[in-house]
């Protein structure tokens, strides 16, 4: 008999699986664009296909060099990046680093990021043609690029242009990633949703700066960077709490996870996935520590699935 | 293949003003590691500091399954680790990065040093004499008291010339003034050097100037230490477009692939 199964027949082993948005997880746990390369550079201590899903670096049109250093920097519970999206282009991509990724049977969401609505839909388009990708992750929010980026997702009507037309030249699952540097991210998720967003991914990072004292200067080479990590949790919580009361649309929520508990507050206040980022910089065998931790919680509290305590803490 | 593991401290002593010397029992690591790569250390349990301490072998010890690390206290993640006991544990990733390409057996190696710099060339000097290379080690401090990693290089078995800015001991004044007067370019086959970027320019410009090859040591601020947050970008070339990741590309790089601005 197997170990997983009951007398009757009955599962016993709790399901993480997940559905977001149409894209079947295996778990919940969400390598975070920008935190995971594209898959392979962690090779030797976790295969990506051990997550339910990673996100890839933030890829736009053209290749992009990044921002000057200091691109990083370390801050209580946290640190800021100023990466500037470096990345060789969506064709490079597609070419060159997917059919890695999909050859180790990696559930894959493209993340990509325009200066134009035009740009967007290009890029949907390519990833649409060229398959191999689950789900198109718009990156609306990255706070570290001087043109697009942020001032898409800052503004509801802006969300709607951009995420209609990635809608319309894509049929795979379209998933915009929020800003939480606006003042009501609910009308930024309903102008996502209305304009025929599967889901939306949040938090991206809060702009943040650092003073280096010695040299009198910010301690960023971009001045300004995104600040992850613990710190941020609380508002990334606050956030999809809020999202998820109003909203319904499945939810890739994060925000300063380093453990199971963080992973199941997030579930609570209404997550359907999970996206893990500057804690895979400490422990990179997060993700699998963190699924390991849920069983465990499903287990002690006679849980099923993951859907029994979705939202459990919001009230809806 | 890197790997990740807990390290039981063995020895942890101060050897100098805010300067540690650590061995930890790493065997899962030890038989992969090369003179010039990094191990990728946590420090601290807490939230803060979260990030992980590349620190560069100082020495490997493959009998006894052994890294050593010489560390100066200069932040708050350094500061932490100088509080750990032997006996505790420490988690370590690696080992990580490109190492020093090492030159043909029984050639005329120069290590250029500056401060905490020095680390990764004892243990490169160490590979080199098993290469029977002759070796020459220039070490520049501000004050003797820095000075620790003699005791090391004297028992690996190399000639050890110390500079001090304050003359407390050996040459007073820089370790480039002391390469410039005092090394015979003829002798020198290929240099090594890890510390200040104005004194690895300098060193540079030396190895230039007599048409001598050689490798430097960089660091930058960094974040996961495997080439995938991007975070310790550096430019090589003034021109370049694009930037090289210090922990995946590097930490070491030949002196024909870099430019020194602003030094």
């Amino acid at each position: 008999m197997k170990k997983e199964t009951s007398r009757s027949g009955a599962a016993l082993k709790p399901s993480v699986s997940v559905d977001l948005g149409g894209i079947k997880l295996q778990n919940p746990v969400v390598a975070a664009s920008g935190t995971f390369g594209y898959g392979s550079e962690y090779e030797g201590f976790i295969d990506p296909a051990e997550l339910g899903a990673v996100s890839v670096k933030g890829t736009t049109l053209e290749p992009r060099p990044g921002n000057p250093p200091q691109r990083i920097c370390e801050t209580a519970s946290g640190m800021l990046n100023s990466i500037g999206l470096e990345n060789p282009g969506i064709e490079v991509f597609l070419r060159d680093y997917l059919p890695a990724l999909n050859s180790r049977g990696v559930v894959v969401l493209a993340n990509i990021a325009g200066n134009s609505v035009e740009e967007y839909a290009r890029m949907a388009s390519l990833v649409n043609d060229n398959g191999g990708v689950a789900g198109i992750e718009m990156n609306i929010s990255c706070p570290n690029v001087k043109q697009g980026g942020l001032q898409f997702g800052t503004d509801p009507d802006m969300v709607y242009q951009v995420v209609k037309a990635v809608r319309e030249r894509t049929t795979l699952p379209v998933i915009p990633k929020l800003s939480p540097n606006v003042s009501d991210i609910v009308a930024i998720a309903r102008a996502a949703q209305a304009a025929g967003a599967d889901a939306l991914s949040m938090i991206n990072t809060l702009m943040g700066m650092a003073v280096d004292i010695k040299t009198r200067k910010p301690v960023l080479g971009n001045i300004f960077g995104g600040l992850s990590g613990p710190a941020i949790k609380p508002v990334a919580l606050r956030m999809v709490y809020q999202v998820y009361k109003e909203v319904d649309l499945p939810i890739l929520a994060g925000g300063g996870i380093i453990n199971g508990n963080d992973a199941l507050e997030f579930i609570m206040v209404g997550a359907t996935a999970v996206s893990i980022g500057t804690g895979i910089f400490l422990n990179p065998y997060l993700g699998r520590d963190i699924v390991a931790d849920i069983l465990r919680y499903m287990k002690e509290n006679g849980l099923k699935n993951l859907e029994q305590i979705r939202g459990v803490a919001v009230d809806k | 293949m890197p790997s990740m593991e807990k390290g039981l401290v063995v020895r942890h002593l101060q050897v100098g003003q805010d300067l540690f010397e650590m061995e930890l029992i790493t065997p899962g690591i030890v038989p992969e590691c090369q003179p010039g790569q990094f191990v990728h250390v946590q420090v601290g349990q807490e939230n803060y500091p979260m990030l992980r301490r590349p620190l560069s072998l100082y020495d490997v010890d493959r009998h006894l399954g052994s890294v050593v690390f010489l560390y100066k206290v200069v932040g708050e993640g350094t500061r932490l680790l100088s509080k750990v006991r032997a006996k505790d544990s420490l988690n370590v990733m690696g080992p990580l990065g490109r190492g020093f390409s090492l030159p043909r057996e029984e050639s005329n190696v120069l290590l250029v040093g500056g401060g905490v710099g020095i680390a990764p060339l004892v243990y490169l000097a160490r590979v080199l004499v098993e290469r029977r290379c002759q070796v020459r080690v220039l070490h520049g401090t501000q004050t003797r008291d820095q000075l620790a990693a003699f005791v090391k290089l004297r028992q690996i078995g190399v000639e050890f010339m110390p500079a001090t800015v304050d003359g407390s001991a050996g040459y007073k004044g820089l370790v480039t003034e002391l390469l410039f007067k005092k090394i015979d370019p003829a002798w020198v086959d290929c240099i090594y050097t890890c510390g200040p970027e104005p004194m690895m320019a300098r060193t540079a410009d030396f190895a230039r100037k007599y048409g001598i090859t050689g490798q430097a040591s960089l660091e930058e601020h960094m974040a996961c230490g495997v080439g995938a947050c991007l975070g310790c970008a550096r430019k090589l070339k003034v021109q370049d477009q694009g930037y090289a990741k210090i922990c995946k590309d590097g930490p070491v790089f030949n002196f024909d692939e870099l430019d020194w601005p602003g030094v």
